[in-house]
């Protein structure tokens, strides 16, 4: 059953420290930001954040990561010309980085959606980003044993939702919101506006309703 | 047998987007690297076919934004505005990347740091200690795509070859290399340590192999 919320700090009022967040975004497109600031002013400390970066200028994912509030990030493309918040953190040891193959970290986000408990993957093989990890021949090829990142809440960004939660998104402001959906126990979406159910094509819905717990129009 | 453009100096960046572009096929799914890569689009001849998808989400991806056109929902993978073609259509990232694992991308072409004679591609990483890292979709371009094309100056500012015998920074994949075009000279990796020179510009065969300091070979490759 989804929840329609008025406001971003209510729909994320209960996410506990030590939370595991998904946050959707590939830079600014498709970044909650509202949530994003939201879960900045509630506070909850010891952090592990997902996201494709790791925050751009001084705002949304930046500006959260400047609290010192978030212990882990796991992400593929954390340097970018304007991600001055997170090398400062970076280079004094305060945030800890997994850094992971873009597609890995869409899929094994989509594996913990799934039910998946590990796939087998060519992403990376002989690189340093999988020594130590389980390998195996598969037909001739090589492949790396990779595990699903399962997160407690998922802030994502789509365009309309109706009331019971179905999800349309804008361009490529897409990105990660769907699998991520999939991949929380809480999900939370922020919408420019929250229709009534039958107004949105069912042939156009991208995610369907029962993967988002709370919708908030922001 | 390798064709020497010795009337001229090497390509400028213009030229070698150009070069790449004539060799794209009519008709491929294409992905362009962020950097020099992304140029290889203004040099594709008109109804070339060519559908150009980038990573976060898009096949059917136009030109840069102008003016009115900038929508920030509507980025590139260097989160540049860009425009929308007839026929385009978007995807979330698990999609986007299963259409590159799965090996439904005819050719991406990415920039790099070194390319070794056995295709290993390394453009992630310096491997300096206060580098920070940042892989982004490089790897799974890298054994996804069909063919990996690379674009990169030949020598590094050091003088040093980019094209080696094997790599010293960091691999981003294995063996997944098929082409080389540089400034210099247009390099076809045989998959086994072979390379074919398939054109010079601005230098002999003979002066390349000696400022790069590899064995070359001078056969013809089908698919040259």
């Amino acid at each position: 059953m989804t929840a329609v919320f008025a406001d971003p700090d209510e729909a994320v009022a209960d996410i506990p420290d030590g939370a595991t967040v998904l946050i959707g975004g590939f830079g600014p497109a498709g970044q909650p930001i509202e949530l994003i600031d939201a879960l900045r002013r509630h506070g909850a400390r010891e952090l592990t954040v997902v996201n494709n970066n790791a925050g751009n200028g001084d705002t949304g994912l930046a500006a959260l990561l400047a609290t010192g509030n978030v212990r882990k990030i796991i992400c593929s493309f954390p340097r970018q010309t304007d991600s001055w918040v997170f090398d400062d953190l970076y280079r004094s040891g305060k945030i800890e980085l997994e850094l992971v193959p873009q597609g890995n970290l869409a899929e094994r986000m989509r594996a913990a959606g799934a039910g998946i408990g590990a796939f087998f993957c060519p992403t990376g093989v002989g690189t340093p980003l999988t020594e130590g990890k389980e390998q195996r021949t598969i037909d001739g090829r090589e492949y790396v044993l990779e595990y699903p990142i399962k997160g407690d809440v998922a802030l994502i960004k789509a365009h309309r939702s109706d009331e019971v939660g179905n999800l349309v998104y804008r361009k490529t402001a897409r990105n990660f919101g769907p699998v991520m959906a999939t991949a929380a126990t809480t999900t939370v979406a922020q919408v420019t506006e929250v229709v009534p159910a039958g107004e949105l094509d069912p042939e156009a819905v991208v995610t369907p309703g029962i993967y988002v717990d709370r919708v908030v129009t922001a | 047998m390798t064709t020497e453009h010795l009337d001229r100096g090497p390509l400028d960046r213009r030229e070698l987007a150009a070069v790449v572009a004539a060799d794209i096929p009519t008709g491929a799914y294409v992905n362009l690297g962020i950097g020099l890569p992304t140029t290889v689009a203004d040099h594709l001849p008109v109804g070339s076919g060519v559908t150009l998808h980038t990573e976060n989400g898009m096949l059917g991806m136009g030109r840069a934004a102008e003016g009115d056109e900038v929508d920030w929902d509507l980025v590139n993978a260097g989160k540049i505005p860009v425009t929308e073609t007839p026929g385009a259509s978007y995807f979330h990232h698990a999609d986007s990347f299963a259409m590159m694992r799965g090996g439904h991308l005819d050719v991406c072409v990415l920039g790099a740091f070194q390319v070794s004679v056995g295709g290993d591609l390394a453009n992630w990483h310096t491997g300096e200690p206060d580098a920070i890292p940042a892989v982004g979709g490089a790897m799974d371009l890298a054994i996804g795509a069909r063919e990996v094309y690379v674009m990169m100056p030949l020598f590094a500012r050091d003088g040093s070859a980019k094209l080696v015998d094997k790599c010293s920074y960091p691999l981003t994949g294995v063996a997944c290399v098929s082409r080389v075009y540089t400034d210099h000279a247009v390099f076809l990796l045989g998959g086994d340590g072979d390379v074919a020179v398939r054109e010079t510009y601005g230098i002999s065969l003979v002066e390349l192999r000696e400022r790069i300091g590899l064995p070359l070979d001078e056969k013809d490759r089908p698919g040259g």
